[in-house]
């Protein structure tokens, strides 16, 4: 739980640090959640974090797109690839099909409960042993990830 | 569970047993007078020190290491050691002093030193209150002072001192943390001409005592100006706070100005001095444009944490304000027998001098200096500077309070604790009357001591803490060579009860202890991979790469949990210099990567998360040489490693590099 608190401080530090990248207001949490269990009760395929309803627009966001994948490199290549090979952790390829957005952008974000406490999570622990690193990645850019993501698996 | 060995309990025990059995009898005897604190206090000292796990101290203890040149950080009550914190001594556990970016931090103007001495530590203040922001420490033998950040735990700005050796009263500090001050040792000739007879040291040999400019938002050391003194042995010093903020007290021996055999030839007068230095005065000289500008080569090493790179600027230039010709800025007050502290109380009233030979302690009053300042009331000159009546100075003397008086340390409630050396033991006293109220053993040989806060204008109490030079026989023998030791007791009562004794790495100097509160919420917990301005950063394993430059070829590697890119690597050539600069690029708490190559000539690098740091290597054989992550990062940490192909020179081998990429064995580079 208070690993949980720890977090939803920083995701709030996060945001206030990066005030330079335009937000989608209706993206964020109107406040940092910390009733995580709640959420799994709600709809366990969308995760436990701060992220509850994510709204995709069609067609894809390209500066979002741009910069999810400059943070792609910095930040998550080493570890997946982009087609459906697994090194590290599982290929990209095909996740925003397997994936809800939210359950998406809480695992990037939420890292350490995710792991802990969803189930979805710790099957994939499961299969690569290596824990995901908590990569520090806000809310904002965790949602340029996934418009990234959708763009890497051909959505227009 | 029980912090001591099972002699020391057993003594305890009978201890106990002992002043049960006392406080029995006077029961017995004087029903009156019952000796309940004192047993109450040694029945619970375990409790007073145990740190439940998981629990945090309530204190920062933060330790000079003496001869191994750096700093260690304690908790209290605990004693528990949580870090070795490198300044001026290379550091092979994680690559301080060895890896390129940090190299630079201990060049002087003799070149690269990797080792010093570490007296004393200097917490900044605001207002004459910790405030959390910067340590600073002395280099003794190589002079020189070191600022460190209480946010990152590093070593940021490394600045050496010209025209000093020995720089020994350091790096004490004014209230507003407007300066830190670096006295010599030993007086040197100085100047055009400095190969003259030693035998010549009243003509030729001269001190220096150097006001180092604290810049309020970057911390950033600058030498203000340096006085110019007479050939003395200064010792240690302490800022005026409150009324006498604007002064600064040394002490000095060697008064007698020898030159050899000083145990018997430094020890002749009755009385050394205090050098009292008024440096707003100082001030008003150099604005008035009285300074001198001297020829000095000096160091000065700065750490960018954006780049994680050191740079070192020889200076060339330091300024002087000469006391014998600028008059009303320096005095001198006798005090007896080769004083050693000098320090000053939470008011700023009183200056304990502790004459390391005498049999009482002089206590001076700040009031009375500047009356007799005002009066004349001098008994006369030393090279020009005048030299106040004792009597005129003195608020009073604590008579017969121990042997071989040191240091001293404030609680908040107008109460003195000095350390002696000769009776090892800590005597409490008070400032105004001059009473003893109460004395401890050490064990053994206590130097200096620590009251958290205590040379502030706001001491937290709670605490004394003793740092022993002897050990002997306090913990299980090690060989000839033992641990040094400290020692921890509650001064929030009456009567002063040990609580613990604490082992310590390197020579426990000094320490200055600040509540937890202070620093914890400030402490960084990773770079940001996005401020990383190293040149050779790469920011994901895109940017992962080998360049060749002539002979020296540049891999910019990364590291994340568990593989390092590129972790192939052919076409070195012998004779060629490979620097690794390894970015690491997790971002999350406590995910160190390490970097160890084999027969490389200096040590292991450790680079904290979002940060570079470059190892330099040059292989001395054809081959294929491994490297790995020393730090234990996953599960599949055993398997972070990485080959470099080392081939003949002119070989037609080329230069590539890979992870994860699988070669037939005939398509490898023959």
């Amino acid at each position: 739980m208070k690993k949980e608190l720890i977090t939803a401080v920083m995701f709030g530090l996060l945001i206030g640090c990066a005030p330079e990248k335009p937000k989608n207001v209706e993206d964020l949490p109107s406040q940092p959640s910390t009733s995580a269990p709640e959420a799994v009760l709600t709809d366990p395929t969308k995760g436990i974090g701060a992220v509850k309803n994510v709204t995709l627009k069609s067609p894809l966001e390209k500066e979002r797109v741009d910069r999810g994948l400059a943070i792609y490199e910095m930040k998550c290549q080493a570890c997946h690839k982009l087609d459906d090979q697994r090194v590290v952790g599982p290929g990209w390829h095909g996740v925003t099909e397997r994936r809800k957005p939210e359950w998406i952008m809480n695992m990037v974000t939420n890292t350490d409960v995710m792991l802990d406490k969803d189930t979805e999570a710790q099957k994939l622990l499961e299969l690569c042993l290596t824990r995901m690193p908590n990569q520090n990645i806000s809310i904002g850019d965790a949602r340029d990830i996934l418009e990234f993501m959708r763009h890497n698996d051909g959505q227009k | 569970m029980i912090p001591f060995n099972n002699r020391p309990y057993m003594k305890m025990f009978m201890k106990v047993l002992a002043v049960i059995s006392v406080a029995f009898t006077i029961v017995v005897v004087d029903s009156c007078k019952p000796k309940g604190p004192q047993e109450a206090v040694t029945g619970n000292a375990a409790a007073k020190v145990y740190v439940a796990p998981g629990k945090y101290d309530e204190f920062y203890n933060i330790v000079s290491g003496g001869f191994n040149g750096q700093m260690g950080i304690y908790g209290l009550p605990s004693g528990r050691l949580f870090r070795i914190l490198p300044v001026f001594s290379q550091f092979p556990e994680n690559g301080w002093g060895f890896s390129e970016e940090t190299k630079p931090m201990l060049n002087t103007s003799h070149g690269f030193v990797p080792w010093d001495d570490l007296h004393h530590i200097a917490l900044s203040v605001t207002n004459g209150v910790h405030d959390g922001r910067w340590a600073f420490g002395n280099a003794n033998n190589t002079p020189r002072v070191a600022r460190v950040s209480l946010k990152t735990f590093t070593t940021q700005e490394i600045l050496e001192l010209p025209n000093s050796s020995g720089n020994h009263s350091s790096p004490f500090i004014t209230e507003n943390s407007e300066y830190i001050v670096a006295g010599t040792r030993f007086s040197t000739p100085m100047g055009d001409k400095t190969d003259v007879p030693i035998s010549s040291y009243k003509k030729n040999f001269r001190g220096t005592v150097s006001f180092i400019s604290i810049d309020k938002e970057s911390g950033n050391m600058k030498i203000a100006f340096q006085l110019l003194t007479p050939g003395f042995n200064f010792d240690l010093s302490r800022a005026g706070k409150g009324p006498s903020h604007g002064w600064f007290f040394f002490s000095c021996y060697n008064t007698e100005q020898a030159y050899t055999l000083l145990e018997v030839n430094a020890s002749q007068k009755d009385k050394d001095y205090i050098m009292a230095v008024n440096w707003k005065k100082a001030e008003e000289y150099l604005a008035q444009g009285k300074g001198k500008k001297v020829k000095a080569k000096y160091a000065h090493n700065t750490f960018d944490e954006k780049t994680h790179m050191a740079t070192s600027t020889i200076m060339d230039e330091v300024m002087t304000l000469d006391p014998s010709e600028l008059k009303d800025m320096v005095y001198f007050i006798p005090c007896p027998k080769s004083p050693h502290g000098c320090d000053t109380d939470p008011s700023g009233e009183y200056i304990v001098g502790s004459g390391k030979l005498a049999a009482l302690v002089p206590v001076f009053s700040f009031t009375k200096i500047q009356q007799a300042i005002a009066n004349k009331d001098f008994e006369g000159e030393f090279a020009g500077i005048p030299v106040i009546k004792y009597e005129s100075a003195l608020h009073g003397e604590v008579k017969k309070p121990g042997l071989g008086p040191l240091h001293t340390e404030f609680d908040a409630n107008g109460n003195a604790y000095t350390s002696f050396f000769v009776s090892s033991e800590i005597v409490k006293w008070n400032v105004k009357t001059l009473q003893v109220l109460d004395r401890v053993p050490t064990y053994y040989s206590i130097g200096h001591l620590c009251v958290p806060g205590g040379p502030t204008a706001k001491p937290w109490g709670k605490y004394v803490i003793a740092y022993n030079k002897i050990t002997k026989d306090r913990y299980l023998p090690t060989g000839p060579e033992l641990t040094q030791s400290a020692q921890l007791y509650d001064i929030s009562g009456d009567k002063m009860q040990l609580l613990l004794d604490f082992p310590t790495t390197g020579e426990p100097h000094y320490g200055e202890a600040i509540p937890a509160s202070l620093i914890t919420p400030n402490s960084v917990k990773f770079y940001r991979i996005e401020d990383n301005a190293n040149p050779y950063v790469a920011k994901g394993e895109k940017e992962a790469k080998v360049e060749r430059k002539g002979n020296q070829i540049h891999v910019y590697l990364t590291a994340i949990r568990s593989h390092f890119t590129p972790d192939n690597i052919e076409g070195v050539m012998l004779g060629d210099e490979v620097y690794f600069h390894v970015t690491n690029l997790e971002q999350d708490w406590d995910i160190p990567h390490g970097l160890a190559v084999k027969g490389a000539l200096n040590a292991e690098i450790l680079i904290m998360p979002g940060e570079t740091q470059t190892l330099k290597w040059k292989p001395d054989a054809v081959g294929v040489f491994p490297f790995y992550c020393t730090d234990f990062c996953s599960a599949l940490h055993q398997e972070m490693q990485g080959y470099i192909r080392v081939s003949a020179p002119g070989s037609k081998v080329p230069l590539k590099f890979s992870t994860g990429k699988i070669e037939d064995e005939g398509t490898g580079a023959k």
